[in-house]
């Protein structure tokens, strides 16, 4: 009975989407789309339907067939200026959209070590730290503070270099996350996969040990309390007059500064992430993709084959640590402050959650996979926590088995339960679709010509369908 | 035969006791002359005025007064990781794959053993109790853990692990990750659903707070008095019976034979007629049973729990695993007790030796820079054969 509905029901969808496909109906449905979903957004800011609707805008133009040069008209009007006014409208979907950004681009990062190059590197934030420092420590007080212990700093002392180094910085965290790479791959590449990840895992709290404890014999890092305040890039006067000019009556209250600051950064993210994208996918074509691809699926034949082992697992550690560290500037600049707390192992393995879920190697996977990621513990699981509270508050009692919601312990708090959303995701994906919800191109083609003779010699970081699970290795 | 039988069966079953007894008496012995040599270096310089000043003790004669307590603790703490190395050990030896999530068994041991024993320190049943009550309850607690432990260990093999048999290596590593990481916010829930606090404190019950004076010696004209808490005891009694267990049940046993022969090579002990699935689930009950138990004795030992504390545990415990030669029973002993004691010495001698620039602070990452060294200079571990990679 399910089966016959679930048929009929997959039947209906393909006919829709083939009817969708033809002629110039896409280029109207996704204008439509469009449209109603910022609509939606405008008129009803609070309501997360109405976001995810918007959002699944990108789905939508990811999906149906058209020509790539209006996708990417449609996609940039969309990012460049609809983004901003829905934005600034509410300020906490620009926050969310920001945050979106800022995971992608870490997202895609750790997509070339893992998904490409098929080194499993679980000390990822390592690299993001280390850039959020560089730009901490000389873009504060710090450089004047080595002496101080924390929290005793004189007032009135001056920054240490002018606000718009930022931009130096955030081009040299490129090099320095970089050579952090290849420092840490150098000794470690030789290792076995699982090896190498804990070997990371271990780099990583070692990153954020010393980010704790350089408080002392000379205050680097200002210990646990972190670093504030982290100057931000000034924004040219001239500029901001115009946009507010144009900004304030479409979202109805004047913009403030903070909220400019706000734009700015989420523009700077999404710079990095059209850059992360465009390298990539470059990347990944190129005879380095192709080399990473060997490694990945067997390193004797690769080595074999003439492929430069060790120069190219270090250049996907480069590659994917120096976008981790020009993230990590712009996340001290936008946050103003850094601490130890942020660069912790949960969010290596969130990162990584977003990867896996979205599909190993696979671009516009990684991108989904942060989103989603990012929605369900911004979005979805403060929304619980926010129910929850309100519940606690009222008088309500659940009927059946009668316990009064303010009973209920403060510590069931749905936000602070994001390890065991990591968890879910990463088991359930790994069981039912390990390749993820948008597979890689190159792994649907392996996919569709799978040889269950061969799977034995299968890849180490490849994962494939569960079909041949029993079998003894 | 039977007499034959009957020996080698005592042999396997006494033969830890003397590797165990080497293995402390050597790495204490290697490390303190290197730490007394180092003392005994630096007694020339800066650091010397800074010891004498707090002190008022040479740094030679600090780091010699010290010593004894420090080696006991580092003993301690050895056997402690030891006994949860071998539970990675155990299933990496059987499956090759790091069982990350066995941090999050050892938790869920210590919490099951500290939950009972808070019951029964309610119900009343832990005060004015004769001594052997209160090892008896112990005894129970640490055995209920290990039920507790080694099913939840049996039930994650079956669930998470299985379905992903045959799958490239990474795969059911990742798993093993979402495992680990949904165990810690499972136990969190659990716990802070119940009083609303998720850490807890094991009951104070017993003697095993007290000390046993060990003796006083008179160095120049400092006296030092050595002594150990019973609780450091009843962890290393425990922690060395369940190690001669399982070397008996591994080495002297027709199910450890079994469980051999499917670590060796998997087709082969399936065409011998092993069911190679029911093997490695009890290889999953038996490591996850030594977490367990090893969980309550973590308990007992450092007394506050929360549901995160198996992660730097278990991760010390998988670097003495690795350091040992992982796959290696005896292995995994040896590293322990190194890594044990060389914490315990970075612990209490980095401070003073840095003049306060290095605090104890650096002694967690420690297990991480040692995993690396032995890594890049000899994989295999200090006991391990170099072992072909499996394709």
């Amino acid at each position: 009975m399910i089966a016959t509905i679930k048929s009929l029901l997959s039947g209906a969808a393909r006919q829709c989407e083939h009817w969708l496909q033809q002629g110039k109906r896409p280029y109207a449905f996704t204008c439509v789309y469009l449209a109603l979903g910022t609509a939606s957004v405008f008129f009803s800011p609070r309501s997360l339907i109405a976001f995810i609707f918007f959002l699944s805008t990108a789905l939508v133009v990811y999906y149906l067939k058209m020509d790539s040069r209006f996708k990417l008209a449609l996609a940039g009007f969309a990012l460049l200026v609809l983004v901003p006014i829905v934005g600034i409208r509410n300020i906490f979907y620009l926050e969310v959209i920001f945050q979106i950004s800022v995971f992608t681009a870490l997202a895609l990062g750790l997509n070339i070590v893992v998904g490409f190059a098929g080194l499993l590197d679980l000390g990822y934030v390592a690299f993001y730290a280390v850039g959020a420092y560089l730009w901490a420590f000389f873009g504060s007080q710090q450089p004047y503070l080595l002496h101080y212990i924390p929290g005793t700093a004189p007032p009135g002392t001056p920054f240490f270099l002018p606000a718009d180094m930022f931009y130096l910085f955030a081009f040299l965290a490129v090099i320095v996350a970089a050579f952090t790479g290849i420092i840490l791959g150098l000794p470690v590449l030789r290792l076995r996969g699982d090896y190498l990840a804990i070997v990371t895992l271990g780099f990583g709290e070692v990153i954020r040990v010393l980010a704790n404890n350089l408080d002392k014999p000379l205050n680097f890092t200002n210990g646990p309390q972190g670093i504030t305040p982290i100057q931000r890039p000034s924004l040219p006067e001239p500029l901001r007059n115009a946009l507010s000019a144009i900004l304030d009556p479409l979202v109805q209250h004047p913009v403030s500064e903070g909220d400019f600051y706000n734009l700015y950064f989420y523009l700077a993210a999404l710079f990095v992430v059209v850059v992360v994208i465009v390298v990539a996918t470059r990347l990944d074509n190129s005879k380095i993709g192709r080399a990473w691809t060997a490694i990945r699926e067997d390193e004797m034949a690769a080595v074999a084959m003439g492929v430069p082992l060790v120069r190219m697992k270090l250049l996907a550690f480069a590659a994917g640590a120096s976008f981790a560290g020009v993230m990590g500037v712009l996340f001290a600049a936008s946050r103003t402050f850094v601490s130890p707390e942020s660069f912790s192992f949960m969010q290596s393995i969130g990162v990584l959650s977003m990867v896996i879920l979205g599909g190993l190697g696979s671009i516009p996977g990684v991108i989904l996979g942060a989103t989603v990621v990012i929605i369900l513990n911004l979005q979805v699981l403060m929304g619980l926590s926010l129910y929850l509270s309100q519940l606690r508050q009222s008088d309500a009692v659940i009927p059946i088995i009668n316990f009064a919601w303010k009973n209920l312990s403060t510590q069931l708090d749905p936000a602070k339960y994001q390890r065991m959303l990591f968890g879910i995701i990463l088991v359930l994906m790994m069981i039912y679709r390990p390749a993820g919800l948008i597979p890689a191109e190159r792994r649907k083609r392996e996919l569709s010509t799978h040889d269950p003779e061969n799977s034995g010699s299968r890849s180490e970081a490849a994962p494939e369908p569960p079909e041949d699970a029993d079998a003894p290795a | 035969m039977r007499r034959f039988y009957e020996s080698a069966a005592l042999r396997e079953l006494l033969r830890p006791l003397g590797q165990i007894a080497v293995f402390v008496t050597v790495s204490s012995a290697v490390l303190s002359i290197l730490i007394l040599f180092l003392a005994f270096l630096l007694r020339g310089t800066a650091v010397n005025q800074l010891t004498l000043s707090h002190y008022k003790v040479d740094i030679f004669f600090y780091t010699l007064q010290n010593l004894p307590q420090v080696l006991i603790d580092g003993v301690t703490l050895g056997f402690v990781y030891a006994a949860i190395a071998l539970g990675y050990t155990m299933v990496y030896g059987v499956l090759e794959f790091i069982n990350f999530a066995h941090s999050e068994i050892f938790a869920i041991g210590a919490f099951v053993g500290v939950e009972l024993l808070i019951a029964l320190a309610k119900a009343g049943q832990l005060s004015s109790i004769p001594l052997w009550g209160a090892y008896a309850w112990l005894a129970l607690a640490i055995v209920v853990a290990m039920v507790f432990a080694g099913a939840m260990a049996t039930l994650m093999e079956m669930t998470a692990y299985r379905p992903l048999r045959g799958a490239p290596r990474l795969v059911p590593l990742i798993s093993a990750i979402g495992v680990s990481f949904f165990l810690q916010d499972a136990i969190r829930l659990v716990e802070s659903l119940t009083t609303g606090q998720f850490h807890r404190i094991i009951p104070t019950f017993g003697n095993f707070d007290q000390r046993l004076s060990i003796g006083r010696f008179s160095i120049g004209a400092t006296t030092l008095s050595v002594n150990m808490q019973y609780k450091s005891i009843v962890v290393i009694v425990a922690a060395v019976m369940m190690l001669m267990l399982l070397n008996y049940l591994v080495n002297a046993t027709k199910m450890g034979m079994a469980i051999r022969a499917v670590a060796q090579d998997r087709p082969t002990a399936s065409l011998m007629g092993i069911n190679v699935n029911r093997y490695i689930t009890l290889t999953f009950l038996v490591g996850g049973a030594l977490g367990g138990a090893a969980g309550v004795l973590y308990a007992l030992k450092f007394t506050r729990i929360d549901p995160f504390v198996g992660f730097f545990p278990g991760l010390k415990a998988f670097a003495a695993a690795v350091l040992g030669g992982i796959g290696n029973l005896t292995g995994a002993l040896l590293g322990g007790i190194v890594l044990g004691l060389l914490e315990t010495f970075a612990g209490s001698y980095l401070s003073v030796f840095t003049m306060g620039a290095f605090g104890a602070e650096y002694k967690d990452i420690l297990a991480f820079g040692i995993l690396i060294v032995v890594l890049i200079f000899r994989p295999a571990g200090l006991l391990g054969e170099q072992v072909e990679q499996k394709a």
